[in-house]
């Protein structure tokens, strides 16, 4: 693995360009290069792992016990990747995957400051999940964070929440960060759980797989150790932060009484879904999996998108967990090999073979999950008409209702339009999902009926210095004029 | 938040206040280690933000480092010497304050 640390030491040219280097993009830069191929592996944070593994090469947190074993699994990952020839550019931003006039793409990349426009005959997008936003009445407040917010602090400066925390939601992390900031010695006064009790109904026909998968045992374990210690509270139906300038409390409804609850910090966490903004701005088709609840690129078995010559593995296609993250970008690779004549179709499929049957365990028991973590309607589409949903143009629930059913406003980029929803710096990431929850409900539609915001290139805001410095490409062009 | 176990400390200022973090934190950590939740103003209401998701996709971590506005500081590997000011007002693409 070389890394590379300045824009000019990227090549001209890739045989195959991976973005993100969490477990997807690690195992699929590694297969690819073993495989004999030239591998630009771009990831945006400055060392590697992605958020699962986040700072694996690099944390201060030395007792292994306090971030678990599971973590400490992402060093094999990074491992493996350096006898390899792996161009590695950490702090390297992906705005742009084009295709070029010979049949591959011009990806526009930015490090240090610079942009360039760089050329690889095919991209497997390793990007990742987000977490799904959880507007609520006063969650722009300083002092309130998601929980992986609060992981990332922890795994990569070995920070803690000071004060009293709560921590509010619901899914597998929502327990596993309580546990793992309880270990590191943060003074948890709540977990406040908004996991739906009915949920039970719809997950328990997918519990028979569930108990035979892998999670289970770890998911008893994080439950029983989280569960023991710490002050849980079921069945809560509404949040909302309080303070002024910053979080100071958060009130809670549970069974029809509400009641503040001082705190310091605030971290909420109800799932993670597919960052879609790269794969969505780059022309991938995608759809909504009403099981996930999210936008998800569309795949083939092999994690092909509907772009011959762009791939999309681990999470990003679908949320399955680091396990199968890592797993998904080998099988890509192995295509993406195929596709070069690296491999015969038979040789591809005769290598996928074990990885494929690692993949199907891994998987097992994700679907109970999902079912039992869906997240309750009032945390999808807050009711409280003051609840900020566009956090960078702040524009509320209340309004993005009103634009629904006065103006008859059925689409979100339409939305866009009436009241610059999307349009912020984090282009939707944080409101997107929302926004056509939203609009589904005030029409009666299905989010697949309402659609998805049309991105367009850089998915990154980049300097006017920076564009200023590229060749006028069709690329370049585009970025300007949007 | 505070650190688990001080480590070598780089030196920086933020609004012009000296401030120490470890090596090797972003600068959004280095400012949330300082007690500092708040980095930013919105360019709507001038509402006060800070760091929410730490990996890249809010851009509540906006601040000017060096002169340079609309920095991701939860991206930006602190460096000693740095100087950080508060984000305010609209974005501009050079980072000139209004
Ligand atoms: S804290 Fe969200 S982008 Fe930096």
């Amino acid at each position: 693995m070389i890394t590379l640390t300045a824009i000019d030491q990227i090549a001209e040219h890739y045989d195959i360009a991976v973005v993100g280097a969490g477990p997807t993009g690690l195992a699929a830069a590694a297969r690819a290069a073993e495989l004999g191929l030239s591998v630009l592996l771009a990831d945006e944070n400055p060392s590697p792992g992605g958020q699962i593994y986040r700072a694996i090469t690099t944390t201060p947190v030395t007792q292994r016990g306090v971030l678990g074993e599971d973590y400490w699994k992402g060093g094999a990952l990074v491992d493996r990747l350096w006898p390899t020839n792996t161009a590695y550019a950490p702090g390297c931003t992906v705005w742009s995957v084009a295709p070029d006039e010979v049949g591959g793409f011009e990806l526009g990349l930015s490090l240090g400051g610079q942009a360039r426009l760089v050329a690889t005959d095919q991209v497997i997008l390793a990007t990742g999940a987000q977490e799904r936003p959880f507007p609520i009445p006063g969650w722009t407040l300083p002092g309130v964070m998601t929980a992986g917010a609060a992981q990332i602090a922890l795994k990569a400066s070995g920070l803690v929440p000071s004060g009293r925390t709560v921590i509010a939601g619901c899914g597998p992390l929502l327990y596993l960060l309580a546990g793992q900031l309880a270990a590191a010695g943060a003074n948890i006064v709540a977990v406040l759980d908004t996991m739906p009790r009915r949920n039970w109904l719809s997950a328990l026909a997918a519990l028979p797989d569930f108990l035979r998968s892998p999670y289970l045992a770890k998911g008893l374990k994080l439950m029983a150790a989280a569960r023991g210690k710490l002050p849980f509270r079921t069945g809560v139906t509404a949040l909302a932060a309080e303070g002024s300038g910053k979080v100071t409390g958060v009130s809670v409804t549970r069974g029809g009484r509400t009641k503040t609850i001082a705190c310091d910090a605030l971290l909420l966490h109800q799932g993670v879904i597919p960052g879609i903004n790269l794969s969505n701005a780059a022309g991938c088709a995608q759809h909504f999996d009403h099981v996930q609840l999210c936008w998800t690129p569309t795949v083939d078995d092999w994690f092909a998108s509907s772009i011959p010559g762009i791939a999309i593995a681990g999470d990003g296609a679908g949320i399955g967990g680091a396990e199968s993250a890592a797993l998904r970008g080998e099988l890509a690779s192995l295509d993406a090999a195929r596709r070069f004549g690296r491999l015969t179709p038979v040789q591809r499929d005769e290598m996928a073979g074990p990885t494929r049957i690692a993949l199907a365990r891994s998987l097992r028991g994700r679907r109970f999950l999902d079912l039992l973590y869906r997240p309750a309607g009032a945390f999808l589409a807050p009711p409280a008409d003051e609840t900020i949903v566009c956090r960078c143009e702040e524009v509320t629930a209340g309004q993005i209702r009103d634009t629904a059913s006065r103006l008859g406003v059925t689409g979100p980029n339409q939305m866009k339009a009436f009241l610059r929803c999307g349009m912020g710096p984090c282009q939707g990431r944080l409101c997107g999902p929302t926004v056509v929850e939203l609009i589904a409900q005030a029409h009666g539609l299905s989010p697949t009926e309402v659609g998805y915001y049309r991105l367009r290139p850089p998915v990154k805001p980049i300097t006017l210095a920076e564009l200023a410095a590229l060749p006028p490409t069709e690329a370049a062009v585009k970025a300007v004029v949007r | 938040m505070h650190e688990l176990k001080a480590a070598e400390a780089l030196g920086f200022t933020f609004d012009g206040r000296a401030l120490t973090a470890r090596t090797g934190d972003t600068v959004a950590a280095a400012l949330l280690a300082n007690g500092v939740q708040a980095c930013r103003q919105t360019p709507v209401s001038g509402a006060a933000r800070g760091p929410y998701c730490m990996m890249g996709v809010c851009f509540e971590c906006l601040v000017v480092i060096d002169g340079v506005g609309n920095r991701q500081g939860c991206l930006v590997p602190l460096r000693d010497g740095m100087r950080i000011e508060t984000q305010t007002g609209r974005r501009h693409p050079d980072g000139a304050k209004s």
